[in-house]
């Protein structure tokens, strides 16, 4: 109860911090993406990851999959708030449902010669990774997957000649017949 | 000629938002002239349905608009020019979204090819007021403006309100296109608040109403926003169970402070027996109101045994502070018709008689109670005197922010919803005076009383000059103790008494400055004078600016300090010196 002196109740929560990933359906219109992040920004939430694309070209609508972290409070929050939007159709927590697939798309970019590139080679076969660009001394692998084995595989390449790598940022979609 | 040029939907942009403005039934709007705004007062101009108030400060626009909204309940609309016309529209618009006041605002915008280049009077408006609207508008074609302007009005006043921006580049003023009357295709398909409550949950509200031992009921502002006949349904609400209830400040008015069951208002400086009552029920039935940090004390300890209702149209006000039992999300009317309709038909008032006699040992501190002075006016009895003058009168009051507006809150007794304009959530200074403006303007023959602090009068003191054109007679009642009383409460609780900064040593005239305005300048010094000279300020049908020279450094009590719960709340006979140490003891290690 040492607490400083103020006008504002201080108060420290210790609930455990959890991560979902949200797929919210929008309007697509100019600003909306500005007013997702604003809403983000602005009250203090978490943005892990974000990728955003227009999904169905007739109806204007975009879907926006966002990876955020929070208490579990704080997350059903930021569904509301995102939710209240005027211009967003849906929001669904596909880590609620348990039944989601989560993909990322990873670019990674490798520079070496020698038993590194032959190394380097035999790990994207194991991962599934396609070589997209080569030259003499260097690769540039594609790979897909969930955050985990991407990030998996860039750790693996770190001490193989990593240069950079540029990620998509996670898609989700739900498992079975039904649409969200 | 061909036929085009006869369609009658046929005009430019500027004609179509006066069109609209008067599809609308808008009455009056609030503005500031500038260079992106020209086409629209020119077509203002050579029109008499829509009377435009010219104000002298957007800020006070933007507040008279919301005045005018929550003492009518109809949107408030304000036209002001692109640039600091925009930026100056900035505190009254994040006022409304904070205390959910429906506002439209359009705003001029440098021409479409200029937007981006730093032009003259350019800024970003859509960009600056996103955060502090419910949704905004750049509308670069015009024939997409009359779809915006109609879904701009049903945005704002539809769901929980609040206030939306329309911005208009100078070139689609001016330009020709096509305008249709307001339609259902207008809106987003994606903006649908939801209004019925549901049933499952209404079932399950009742249940826990009728089985409780030490219920409460707790409204805010949402009753207000809902309209007269929410708060009609809540008088019935409260007839039909026998309940407590008490009310956040944005609330008052919504239940008769007159009525029986009546505790007074909650929060930081709510009364004893209401703070009480929410810390020691069994249910709480919240409705239409947020569990804001003025009204909760400390979360973790906030009334630790009771099951929760929370009625509100807006889901993100669900579990965002207090953790509750049944939800209810729609609209406060709705859900409160259907939910007495199953009470009266399923469940049996409960008897909690042994609850009101704990209330009235409660009731019996008495935690409003002063000591009474007769050499110098006590801001409470001012407040007082003031509210016995003008009792039966149709009397509309506005406040600034500070240790007025809680006495205001105190000790003026609200009989009927839309009566009570407060600058609640935002808690901004200069907010009174120019809301005074916009509820004279709805309302010409009422009573229109701002209860002011010397130091917040200042911020739109010039919206006097509004009035006086305008032949709006505002009473301005100026508690003036020469401080920023609260802040300087705050300093002599929190911060050792060091009063950095909160005293005015030049204050102006108020009797004079009235003179200068072209108002009525009244001063009362002694409380033996006080009500003569309030009856001489209610009689006279010009503005007034009252200058109520008041015990300097009287405190605002009961209050709960920071860090603490419902249940540790500082009374006025308690706060002496070593008292308020003590319940502050938290702040001492900064002392």
């Amino acid at each position: 109860m040492n607490q400083p002196a103020s006008a504002y109740f201080m108060e420290d929560r210790h609930d455990p911090i959890e991560s979902h990933t949200l797929s919210v359906l929008v309007q697509n219109e100019p600003g909306v993406l500005a007013r997702v992040i604003g809403l983000f920004s602005g009250r203090g939430y978490n943005i892990e990851s974000l990728t955003v694309s227009e999904t169905e070209n007739q109806k204007h609508v975009s879907r926006i999959t966002i990876v955020t972290t929070g208490t579990p409070m704080v997350i059903e929050q930021i569904k509301h708030q995102l939710d209240r939007m005027i211009p967003v159709y849906r929001v669904v927590d596909m880590t609620l449902t348990g039944r989601s697939i989560e993909r990322e798309l990873a670019m990674v970019k490798l520079r070496g010669t020698g038993e590194h590139r032959v190394e380097a080679l035999r790990l994207a076969e194991a991962f599934r990774a396609r070589v997209i660009d080569a030259t003499t001394e260097s690769f540039v692998f594609e790979i897909t997957g969930n955050s985990a084995k991407i990030n998996q595989f860039i750790d693996l390449m770190r001490p193989l000649g990593l240069v950079e790598v540029s990620r998509t940022g996670v898609a989700a979609i739900a498992r079975g017949p039904e649409g969200m | 000629m061909s036929d085009t040029s006869h369609d009658p939907n046929q005009m430019t942009g500027a004609a179509m938002i006066v069109r609209a403005l008067i599809d609308h039934g808008v009455q009056h709007i609030f503005g500031y002239p500038g260079g992106a705004v020209l086409p629209i007062y020119d077509e203002l101009f050579q029109q008499s349905d829509v009377e435009h108030i010219l104000v002298r400060h957007e800020q006070g626009a933007g507040h008279a608009a919301e005045g005018y909204a929550r003492s009518t309940g109809k949107p408030g609309v304000v036209l002001v020019t692109s640039g600091p016309g925009a930026t100056n529209m900035v505190t009254p618009l994040a006022d409304a979204l904070m205390d959910s006041i429906p506002l439209v605002c359009i705003t001029g915008q440098v021409p479409t090819h200029l937007i981006g280049n730093d032009a003259f009077q350019e800024c970003d408006t859509v960009g600056i007021t996103r955060p502090c609207t419910k949704h905004n508008w750049l509308v670069r074609d015009v024939n997409d403006l009359a779809k915006v302007l109609h879904e701009a009005f049903y945005v704002a006043s539809s769901g929980r309100p609040g206030p939306v921006v329309v911005d208009v580049p100078k070139d689609v003023q001016f330009a020709t296109g096509t305008y249709h009357p307001p339609r259902k295709s207008d809106v987003h398909l994606s903006y649908t608040p939801r209004l019925k409550g549901d049933a499952t949950q209404i079932r399950k509200a009742v249940a826990l109403l009728a089985s409780a031992k030490r219920p409460v009921i707790y409204s805010g502002g949402g009753v207000v926003n809902s309209g007269i006949e929410a708060s009609r349904l809540l008088r019935e609400l409260v007839e039909v169970t026998g309940f407590p209830i008490t009310s956040t400040l944005m609330g008052l008015g919504a239940y008769p402070a007159s009525g029986k069951n009546w505790l007074g208002m909650l929060g930081m400086h709510g009364t004893y027996e209401a703070n009480m009552a929410m810390h020691d029920c069994d249910v709480m039935l919240c409705v239409g109101a947020r569990f804001d940090d003025r009204i909760t004390g400390r979360t973790d300890a906030f009334s630790p045994n009771s099951k929760k209702i929370h009625i509100d149209i807006d889901p993100s006000s669900i579990n965002k502070n207090i953790r509750v039992d049944v939800p209810i999300i729609g609209d406060c009317a709705n859900v409160m018709g259907d939910l007495l309709q199953v009470f009266k038909a399923e469940a049996k008032r409960p008897d909690i008689k042994p609850w009101w006699q704990e209330i009235a040992k409660w009731r019996a501190r008495n935690s409003l109670s002063y000591k009474k002075n007769s050499d110098i006016i006590l801001p409470q009895y001012a407040i007082e005197r003031l509210f016995e003058l003008t009792r039966g009168r149709d009397t509309y009051i506005t406040t600034e922010v500070g240790q007025h507006q809680m006495w205001a809150a105190q000790f003026f007794g609200f009989e009927e919803p839309h009566r009570w304009m407060t600058s609640g959530g935002l808690g901004t200074m200069g907010y009174g005076l120019p809301a005074a403006v916009g509820v004279q303007v709805a309302h010409r023959d009422s009573l229109v009383i701002d209860i002011a602090g010397d130091a917040s009068v200042q911020m739109t003191m010039q919206e006097m000059s509004t009035a006086i054109q305008y032949e709006l007679p505002i009473k301005i009642f100026i508690l003036n103790n020469q401080y920023m009383g609260m802040v300087r409460q705050w300093q002599q609780l929190l911060h050792g008494n060091r009063l950095s900064h909160t005293y005015s040593e030049a204050l102006p005239d108020f009797v004079k400055l009235a003179d200068a305005f072209g108002c009525v300048g009244i001063r009362a010094t002694k409380p033996g004078d006080l009500d003569g000279a309030i009856q001489e300020m209610i009689d006279v049908k010009r503005p007034v600016l009252f200058d109520c020279r008041v015990a300097a450094l009287e405190n605002c009590f009961p209050m709960i300090p920071s860090g603490k719960a419902h249940n540790e709340m500082l009374l006025p006979a308690e706060a002496n010196d070593e008292a308020t140490a003590a319940a502050f003891a938290g702040g001492k290690a900064l002392v």
